[in-house]
């Protein structure tokens, strides 16, 4: 027998055995690997003892129901992303509707109809695999902090306006080092820059949410709103460039190529959420912001300073800086002139 | 005369297939005289809640198989217990005996 979808740990909790035998078997078919509870407390005592992907509860049930098992699943964080599917027969409607508005996932008939029943599971599975990929993909990229209020609050897949600043940093005369390097050293020197720019953009509470190649993009003051996000981009981009000198230190002493990078800041309104498919789904940040940033970071080798920034940042990030003014530059793209100033390196206060 | 619903039950048994309507039978027969010793039980101690309960799961039974006579009488006496009435007169022999027509079917039928 050929599977249709990917296999799932499932546990079934119902008292009734001719139910969960009906259950089981035809879940069993279909490649899934089931455990049975008889009662409530012991499904609960299973759950938390295993990990499972999909939970079939029963509502009436002895020792626990299922309306309590599910209340106390959706407070304990290891269990509340489990999705649980109440089975329950016609008449128990008023329960089945309380037990969805509470947090099942979705509800199915007794006696079940099996085709119903795969369905349900599957399409069940399949959403759980998304969102398990959305969290494992967003804790690579945000903060802790970040992350945990994100999975506390729900993910908004829908875009939305906020007040932000954007950073671009890029590696500068990349390609000339490429040519004439071994291609372990690269990614070497890769994971070793990227380590030291993560730590110092999420250490003032940016999110890299986007690399390629050897250039990052990361966002202050979302998807969390920070009134002082300018101000964090800032020091994040100092810290970089001091964080990247030690670094360059270490290189020399090894007589290995030093590296410079250039870093664009821009700070406004920019739409914000999540895109990508549903399998693949990033935090990301479009708009004119997050263009003017970019361009900012590409001037950087115009201007030969490695921090640019805007006047939107420059008036909100406060005191504590000292910057140079380059006057109002064309940059490409824009149809009028940004004012373009630079951070100075160690006159942080 | 049957107290099967032959239709229901020939659904159940193409969707559970061929080899395991007969677990099922075997899982009923074995799990629905229990049920009715709890009611008895509960009546005896005046536990509604699990009279209540007992007589849901063996009318949910009954639905699966199609014992709709049998599904009915103890859909009453689940509604009963809802009510907190145990005044049930002698409703729980009549649906022992219905029980017992339907087991007595059940077996047959086992393929």
């Amino acid at each position: 027998m050929r599977f249709a979808h990917e296999p799932g740990n499932l546990l079934i909790v119902d008292d009734n055995k001719v139910n969960r035998i009906l259950l089981a078997r035809g879940l069993q078919q279909d490649g899934h690997k089931v455990e049975v509870a008889e009662n409530g407390r012991l499904g609960l005592e299973k759950l938390r003892a295993g990990s499972f992907d999909l939970v079939l509860l029963d509502i009436e049930m002895p020792e626990m129901n299922g309306y309590q098992v599910l209340e106390t699943c959706l407070q304990e964080p290891e269990l509340r992303d489990i999705p649980i599917i109440m089975t329950s027969s016609l008449d128990e409607i008023d329960s089945v509707v309380k037990c969805v508005e509470l947090g099942a996932e979705d509800y199915l008939n007794k006696p079940v109809n099996p085709i119903l029943l795969r369905a349900r599971v599957n399409a069940s599975l399949e959403k759980k695999r998304l969102r398990d990929e959305q969290r494992k993909l967003f804790r690579t990229f945000a903060t802790k902090e970040v992350a945990d209020e994100l999975l506390k609050s729900g993910f908004s897949l829908g875009g939305k306006y906020v007040n932000a600043s954007v950073m671009f940093a890029d590696i500068r005369s990349y390609t000339t080092y490429t040519e004439n390097e071994d291609p372990t050293e690269i990614i070497e020197l890769l994971n070793d820059y990227f380590a030291l720019m993560f730590d110092a953009i999420t250490s003032y509470h940016g999110t890299v949410n986007q690399m390629a190649g050897d250039g990052l993009m990361a966002i202050f003051g979302a998807p969390i709103h920070r009134d002082d996000h300018c101000e964090q981009a800032v020091r994040a981009a100092l810290e970089m460039i001091e964080l990247l000198e030690g670094f360059n230190q270490e290189r020399a002493a090894m007589n290995k190529t030093q590296i410079k990078i250039g870093i664009g800041i821009a700070s406004g309104r920019v739409i914000a959420g999540y895109t990508g498919t549903q399998h693949r789904a990033t935090y990301t940040c479009v708009g004119d912001t997050v263009n003017l940033a970019a361009r900012l970071e590409a001037q950087t080798k115009v201007i030969g300073e490695p921090i640019l920034i805007e006047s939107a940042t420059r008036m909100a990030m406060g005191d504590g800086f000292k910057v140079k003014s380059h006057g109002p530059i064309q940059l490409k793209g824009k149809t009028v002139e940004v004012e373009v100033f630079s951070v100075l390196i160690g006159q942080k206060v | 005369m049957s107290v099967i619903d032959k239709a229901a039950f020939d659904e159940l048994k193409q969707m559970s297939g061929a080899d395991f309507i007969n677990e099922l039978i075997d899982a009923f027969l074995d799990d629905a005289p229990h049920m009715i010793s709890e009611m008895q039980a509960a009546l005896a101690t005046n536990d509604v809640e699990s009279f209540r309960r007992n007589a849901h799961s063996l009318k949910s039974n009954a639905n699966t198989f199609g014992a709709l006579e049998l599904a009915v009488l103890a859909k009453e006496l689940e509604f009963m217990g809802k009510e907190n009435n145990l005044d049930i007169g002698n409703r729980l022999e009549v649906l022992n005996e219905a029980l017992g027509k339907v087991a007595e079917e059940l077996k047959g039928m086992r393929a």
